[in-house]
């Protein structure tokens, strides 16, 4: 991420249309199990994380595309880093290799402690 | 890999004699119809004239895409590579932004995704994969390799990493730190190899020369003296 520029703080944004995760912030995936169409692979449900990238464009939720449905459900992807041994209790290589996976907003939820 | 043959998505087992021999990275129909067709082949006839029928798009769309797919093959994402090699401010932006770096050298994004390139370094080395389906850098790549698209890739590359990369040929040393990006929502990946030494005289075509496809996956280095001897 580019350092912030001076912004006007008297401008309010819609509700979803910024960002809610930052680079470094402590996430959690979920471990919901919608029916239909999902890109949230199931060995990683669960498993705790931290936000490396925010997706600048953002895409609409393919849970909701899956049954033709776009409308305003448009909104951002982060790119989490895990440790490998934080998914495999059993993982075989060096402690600082690492799992790199695009999620979208939905998935998410802040760690209590970071 | 060794489960090449078990789960191609076009028929070749069957057993005529025609002795083509290029490699089967595309999809597509048998040379001569001898046989019947399969259950999905009949399933995507059946839609796509469905689809014509009802003028939802026409035989020339179908025919373009075509060429917008043969036009796409690892060579394209070799130029990227060997661009980024020799153009240090071109290598910044494209790793700031894969795609619009792409889009530089005219190559479009007709699938609408967006690409994040990634950069091995003596300390990093990146591998890619598609755990839920085949999701690949088709605008830059063309097609997968069939081994990328089967499950024991899919499911070992992110489970034992190194142990695939051994299979490949190529030993990751403990101390380089190995990411694996999983590539299942909109965001493509394409890795920037390191510039294997002793190529400082090449020129950029020379350079995109020696760029393979498995080397932008990441399942191996790009090699200069095997290319030399």
């Amino acid at each position: 991420m580019e350092a912030t520029p001076q912004l006007i703080d008297s401008v309010v944004p819609a509700l979803g249309e910024l960002p809610v995760f930052f680079v470094g912030d402590a996430v959690n995936i979920l471990t919901r199990s919608p029916i239909g169409h999902y890109r949230m692979p199931t060995y990683l449900r669960g498993k705790s994380g931290t936000i490396e990238k925010v997706i600048g464009t953002k895409a609409v939720d393919n849970e909701e595309e899956g049954y033709g449905r776009n409308a305003g459900s448009k909104g951002h992807y982060y790119r989490v880093a895990i440790p490998m041994t934080q998914i495999w209790p059993d993982y075989i290589g060096s402690p600082n290799d690492g799992l790199r996976i695009e999620i979208f907003e939905n998935w998410l939820e802040r760690a209590s402690h970071v | 890999m060794s489960d090449h043959d078990s789960s191609h998505d076009h028929d070749h087992d069957h057993d005529h004699d025609h002795d083509h021999d290029h490699d089967h990275d595309h999809p597509h129909a048998p040379i001569t119809a001898d046989e019947k067709p399969g259950y999905y082949d009949v399933m995507e006839t059946a839609v796509r004239e469905l689809l014509v029928e009802r003028k939802l798009f026409g035989a020339d769309e179908i025919r373009r895409q075509i060429e917008v797919l043969d036009s796409r093959t690892p060579a394209l994402g070799a130029k990227v590579v060997a661009r980024a090699w020799t153009d240090p401010d071109f290598k910044s932006r494209l790793l700031a932004n894969g795609r619009s770096g792409c889009e530089e050298m005219g190559i479009t994004f007709y699938d609408d995704t967006q690409l994040i390139v990634l950069e091995n370094t003596p300390d990093v080395h990146n591998l890619i994969v598609c755990t839920l389906c085949s999701c690949y850098p088709r605008p830059v790549l063309g097609l997968p390799p069939d081994w990328y698209k089967l499950k024991p890739y899919r499911a070992r590359a992110v489970y034992e990493p190194r142990a695939v990369l051994e299979e490949f040929g190529t030993h990751i040393p403990d101390d380089v730190e190995i990411r694996v990006s999983d590539s299942t929502a909109v965001i493509r990946y394409l890795v920037l190899p390191m510039r294997p030494k002793g190529t400082e005289a090449l020129s950029e075509q020379q350079l995109a020369d020696l760029v393979t496809r498995d080397a932008m996956i990441g399942v191996i280095p790009v090699s200069y003296l095997k290319e030399a001897a």
